[in-house]
């Protein structure tokens, strides 16, 4: 392992960490709705999450066979770029998760390479007429699919079950999540910890330490696994709480419909090759769900702060991984190890803000809000 | 770029479809099962609701097992 120079070695370690708040960021995707509802609870449902996401790390073996699907030119990016770019991405990662607003993980990568390639190796580098084929459409469509089809779903369900006992009803619906909510967790798993396994592949490859066209080794496989069901595991309660309570208040048969629009629109189009945000379909299938319900109240006020979210993740993240980008530029490694600092201490800073506030498995349900300063807790109803 | 519309209008199409399509014969399931369980409180039992449950759920399952399938590459 002597071609394991200082610098992979760093990347390595920053993928999975990029890899674990990835994990963690997108618990909600597939659980938020069935720990509001009360399908599962909460700690068994981030559990079974994270072992979905486990199995699906292991089950995907066509790993992604460019780090970035032609966004920026792969010829052109050194193993520093990469290590600024998950600088970036980690960083707004954990900004967004403070505020509790469901960003996407994949925007935050991207957005985070394309920074640090664009200061790396020159704007050529960066194929924007891609940015927009492959971000900012699917970006646009695909919430809004899932959203029409989640509301058209809740209406029906409604309208059918009306007749029906609602104790029955609720139970009924409630079981049917813990399928739905399962299969969002394995797609995701199958879908996010190849980027992980991707990126450190082709880092060994760039620097001889693997033949050219080679899969990812077994530790590679496992350690990517690992941590993205271990961020799984954690959960991002922040996020949780926003996606199951926040938006709007779901119940049983919203939650059901929700998660079966998002699981259709993930599978169909990984179908037909379209790449997309897990977050922005799931967060899309939740709004819908909230209209679809008579008199659901939809809290446009929470929407509109995710929808400005989704519009700054790329450039924010583009930002950070710029300017760690110019630091391991000019610094080599001792710019390397600055950046590395620097962004432990903001994260750890992040950490410590959190604190103030805490977010966690036993008081996700109580509130819709996520605050950063502690404010005397005004219960909302909890059964849903 | 090229925007590939007929791509984007079959994910849409499909999307929408086998959502409601799901959700809907989940509801009927739902309520064969509401139907099942308010007859045993009364002391008799359902058989068409029983049924009626067991179909709709079973289709479900199906669809969950297509979804499976879809997701794990070794089975293609």
């Amino acid at each position: 392992m002597d071609h394991i120079t200082f610098l992979v070695a760093v990347v390595i370690v920053t993928a999975l960490a990029f890899d674990f708040t990835n994990g963690f960021h997108d618990t909600a995707n597939a659980m938020a709705t069935s720990i509001a509802t009360g399908a599962l609870k909460p700690k068994t449902a981030v559990l079974i999450s994270g072992v979905l996401n486990l199995v699906g790390a292991f089950l995907s073996t066509e790993v992604a066979k460019t780090i970035s699907g032609g966004i920026v030119n792969d010829a052109k990016v050194s193993p520093a770029m990469i290590f600024a770019g998950l600088v970036g991405a980690i960083l707004w990662n954990l900004v967004t998760w403070l505020v509790g607003l469901p960003s996407s993980s994949s925007h935050a990568l991207f957005g985070g390479l394309i920074g640090a390639v664009w200061v790396g190796a020159g704007s050529g580098a960066v194929n924007f007429d891609k940015v927009v084929e492959k971000i900012i459409i699917p970006a646009f469509a695909s919430p809004v699919v899932a959203g029409v089809a989640a509301l058209i779903a809740t209406y029906a369900a409604y309208k059918l079950t009306t007749r029906g006992r609602a104790d029955s009803v609720t139970k009924g619906f409630r079981l049917g999540q813990i399928g739905s909510a399962s299969l969002v967790s394995l797609a995701h798993g199958t879908n996010d910890a190849q980027k992980t396994m991707g990126i450190i592949t082709l880092t060994l490859i760039s620097v001889g330490a693997l033949p050219d066209g080679a899969g990812p080794p077994v530790w590679v496989i496992l350690c990517a696994g690992l941590a993205i069901a271990l961020g799984t595991y954690i959960g991002g309660w922040r996020i949780i709480r926003t996606m199951g309570k926040g938006l709007t208040e779901i119940q049983s048969p919203q939650g059901f419909a929700a998660e079966t629009a998002s699981t259709a629109v993930i599978l169909t189009s990984a179908h037909m090759g379209f790449a997309l945000s897990t977050t922005q379909v799931a967060s899309g299938s939740i709004l819908g769900a909230g209209l679809g319900r008579k008199l659901a109240e939809v809290r446009w006020g929470v929407a509109g702060r995710m929808v400005a979210a989704w519009l700054i993740t790329l450039p924010c993240a583009a930002l950070v991984g710029g300017i760690s980008a110019a630091a391991v530029k000019h610094g080599g490694n001792f710019g390397t190890i600055v950046v590395a600092l620097v962004g432990a201490a903001l994260a750890a800073g992040i950490v410590l803000l959190s604190r103030r506030n805490p977010i966690h498995a036993d008081n996700v349900n109580d509130h819709h809000e996520v605050a950063i300063r502690t404010t005397p807790p005004s219960h909302v109803d909890t059964a849903a | 770029m090229t925007i590939d519309w007929t791509a984007l209008g079959q994910v849409t199409a499909v999307s929408i479809g086998v959502t409601v399509a799901v959700v809907v014969v989940f509801a009927f399931g739902v309520l064969g099962l509401a139907r099942y369980e308010g007859a045993k409180e009364q002391g008799s039992t359902s058989t068409v609701g029983a049924a009626q449950a067991g179909l709709c759920f079973l289709a479900c399952v199906a669809v969950v097992a297509y979804g499976i399938y879809l997701i794990v590459p070794q089975f293609h």
